[in-house]
């Protein structure tokens, strides 16, 4: 597969960056977070990205999908991203999304995914229990009992969980708890009785919420994938979720470094423009250099799993260790040559900023990855 | 052609390698090659012209096309064969196909391509460096010829070099851009002196070059009288496309790869992790960026056929291309330690003293074709169009 956008890409490019621009500026997302929004993004928005076969790309047809790839997925979260749209993308569809996809039977599937792709459902999945991403550092528990399993725990970062119908739960079911061995994967509805959920605003404005789960009763066939052996579908569910995340931080970063390039050449101290200064030329020649790099390698992480290559690991950390990096740097300059200004609210930089930060850390940061680049390259 | 031909096309090429390249030539580009056997080769190579496959055979070329020539680098590059390649093949001949007259390119294209002559590159100067356009070296025209006389420094291969192509000044009173020539002369003439200047890896690659009335024929100046600094750069072009594009990585082909030697001079735990976390970020690092340099240069190739995008990222190929190397050299240093700190002797392995040179000799990378900061004041000016 090529490393530009096809024919039909770049017009599926064009219609998403249109949709963006005219139902979907900025302010929009500003307006969710000071309004403290309920829901915390558009649901009309987001039914209308279902009818338009968006939310459906990674789907088959079988379940109301429309059978494209990471390819396609990553122009229309680029675009997200340029414009900070919060709708749930990540949450509903590439990772609880996913985690049915690629680990429910055919009866769960059906009854979930259909509304998934129209966008009448909403999903999430709680995986997360410590601060740093350790994807296996699992404690609460699953525990067998007669024809159902009941789970106990904690969890938080279960980004919009608040308003998810059914929460995909990682759970302990054998081992210790950091082992890979022994998680499993339960399908849980939201009304469960004994599961609190509390939202959480988090930094981007987005958020993620505290699950507390005392005594959750989920019947046998709603497991995801195979009992015990949850790791191997939970590595695939995050190698495609942090696939899509980096085309999200591409548009983002590359949304900032454009405002800020564009501040360079407007703004005026001394006498002259800022953008004359060798300090700052210097600087964003890099940060442009940094950025074409990590273009590429978002590229090639899609085509990867598009092509179904045996590297997919390999290229979606290479991918996600640059996107990270790129996110800070991007994001730390933005602010530096917007100077005082960028420290305002008021100044849309510092959204950007902190949406890359949050993306930044999100299902591991540089380090995390380049370790996992590292451990897959023998070293 | 088909893409069935290309791939018979291949299968000609793959089996004729196999017929030419011996075995103990198939480690890349390396200075300690057994000389018979790279002689034989090379001479193989200009037969078959794929010294220069895009020129056409009246050229002394391989009148390929440029998905052909993509395959044949390719699958030279698969089996590590050795490069001729040259001055006149990578910079010269790409300009006199742009610029050269008709009688110009007869003259020089096929020895080029049958690597006949060998060709110098005269630009820098003592007080001519970032600053390229303030060069002195005056050329003055007495009928038929041009009389040369000044100084030009870094000149790689001066020493055997048969012929130069310069920079010179032909309009003093001109603004400096606009009194540059690029002019073609004989180095073995009385007028000019060669004199080698060593480097802090010990090597002598490089020359001063004196001239002192030094003669080049009117016929032999490239391009229009006084304008000579648009072929410059387009040569400069040329000459950070061959570094950007060269298979990311490879700095002149070391016996084993930076990963082997970390593991081998770091060592791993029982779990085959390295034994330094640090080091082992580092190592990951170098080798993103090996791969984002590789898929950069061949997006951009990409955009480039589909007629995407016209961006010139020669200077950021170049850019990222000198801080890798350099990066790679680093990290062997960091890794071998005072094992590493050997200038001669059997005691610290042949492996490692080469590796020691080459973190001297790749010093020069983010200096020589431009150095980092002329390339970045590229970026921002050209690509970014950041106004001064």
């Amino acid at each position: 597969m090529a490393l530009i956008l096809t024919e039909d890409q770049l017009i599926l490019r064009d219609m998403a960056k249109n949709f963006f621009d005219e139902k979907s500026p900025v302010e929009r997302m500003r307006t969710l977070r000071d309004n403290r929004d309920s829901v915390g993004f558009s649901r009309e928005l987001w039914k209308e990205m279902g009818e338009l076969g968006w939310i459906g790309i990674p789907f088959p047809e079988s379940v109301g999908g429309a059978d494209m790839g990471y390819g396609e997925m990553g122009i229309v979260l680029s675009e997200c991203g340029r414009v900070l749209a919060p709708e749930p993308f990540m949450s509903t569809v590439l990772l609880a999304g996913n985690a049915i996809l690629l680990g429910g039977n055919e009866p769960l599937q059906k009854e979930i995914l259909p509304e998934v792709c129209s966008g009448d459902r909403i999903l999430a999945l709680a995986f997360q229990e410590t601060g740093r991403f350790s994807p296996y550092a699992i404690e609460t528990k699953a525990e067998r009992d007669g024809d159902a399993y009941v789970l106990s725990g904690h969890k938080h970062f279960v980004l919009d969980g608040h308003i998810a119908d059914q929460i995909v739960v990682v759970a302990r079911t054998a081992g210790g708890s950091v082992d890979r061995e022994g998680l499993s994967l339960f399908v849980v509805d939201a009304k469960s009785a004994g599961l609190k959920i509390e939202r959480d605003e988090l930094v981007d404005g987005r958020n993620g919420a505290r699950m507390t789960l005392d005594g959750v009763t989920v019947d046998a066939s709603r497991v995801l994938g195979k009992i015990d052996a949850g790791a191997d579908l939970l590595d695939a569910v995050f190698d495609r979720a942090t696939v899509g995340l980096c085309a999200e931080m591409v548009g983002c970063f590359e949304e900032a470094f454009e405002r800020t390039l564009e501040y360079l050449k407007t703004r005026e101290q001394f006498g002259v423009k800022i953008g004359s200064f060798q300090a700052l030329r210097h600087r964003v020649a890099n940060l442009f250099a940094e950025m074409e790099f990590t273009r590429s390698m978002v590229r090639n992480a899609q085509n990867a799993i598009d092509e179904g290559r045996d590297d997919i690991a390999e290229a979606t950390s290479a991918a996600k260790t640059r996107c990270s990096e790129v996110a800070a740097l991007i994001g730390g300059e933005a602010v530096q040559m917007h100077g005082g200004i960028g420290m305002t609210d008021e100044e849309e930089i510092g959204l950007f900023f902190k949406r890359l930060k949050t993306a930044e850390i999100s299902l591991g940061d540089a380090i995390y990855h380049r370790n996992r680049f590292a451990h897959l390259r023998g070293y | 052609m088909s893409s069935v031909d290309l791939d018979a096309f291949r299968q000609d090429i793959r089996s004729w390698i196999d017929d030419n390249l011996p075995q103990e030539l198939r480690v890349g580009t390396r200075k300690d090659l057994p000389r018979e056997l790279l002689s034989q080769w090379n001479k193989a190579l200009i037969s078959r012209g794929l010294v220069a496959p895009e020129w056409s055979t009246e050229y002394g070329g391989g009148g390929l096309d440029r998905k052909q020539a993509a395959i044949v680098k390719e699958e030279l590059n698969a089996v590590r064969a050795p490069k001729l390649r040259t001055f006149g093949v990578a910079m010269l001949g790409p300009t006199l196909l742009e610029f050269g007259t008709e009688e110009q390119k007869e003259e020089f294209l096929p020895q080029i391509a049958r690597n006949e002559v060998t060709w110098c590159q005269g630009y820098s100067e003592p007080g001519a460096g970032s600053d390229l356009a303030s060069l002195q070296t005056r050329a003055v025209r007495e009928g038929d010829e041009y009389i040369v006389t000044g100084q030009k420094i870094w000149t790689t291969g001066a020493d055997k070099a048969d012929w130069i192509f310069c920079l010179v000044r032909t309009d003093p009173e001109a603004p400096k851009h606009e009194g540059i020539s690029f002019l073609l002369f004989p180095m073995k003439q009385e007028g000019v002196k060669v004199s080698p200047l060593k480097l802090i890896d010990g090597s002598a690659d490089f020359s001063q070059v004196f001239f002192d009335g030094a003669r080049a024929k009117v016929s032999h100046l490239i391009g229009p009288l006084n304008g000579g600094w648009t072929i410059a750069k387009r040569l400069l072009q040329h000459e950070r496309t061959q570094d950007g594009g060269s298979e990311g990585g490879i700095t002149g082909a070391m016996k084993d790869t930076i990963v082997d030697l970390v593991k081998r001079e770091v060592g791993l735990d029982e779990h085959g992790t390295l034994n330094d976390p640090t080091i082992r970020q580092r190592l990951a690092n170098q080798e993103l960026e090996q791969l984002g340099l590789r898929l950069t240069m061949r997006r951009a190739a990409e955009e480039m056929r589909a007629g995407q995008s016209a961006r010139d990222i020669a200077s950021l190929g170049k850019y990222r291309w000198a801080n890798m190397v350099k990066d790679e050299q680093d990290i062997a240093m960091m890794s071998m330690g005072t094992q590493g700190l050997g200038w001669t002797g059997d005691a610290f392995g042949a492996d490692r003293l080469e590796r020691t040179r080459a973190w001297l000799t790749t010093r020069a990378d983010s200096i020589w074709g431009g150095t980092n900061e002329v390339q970045l004041n590229v970026i921002a000016k050209r690509v970014l169009k950041i106004p001064e």
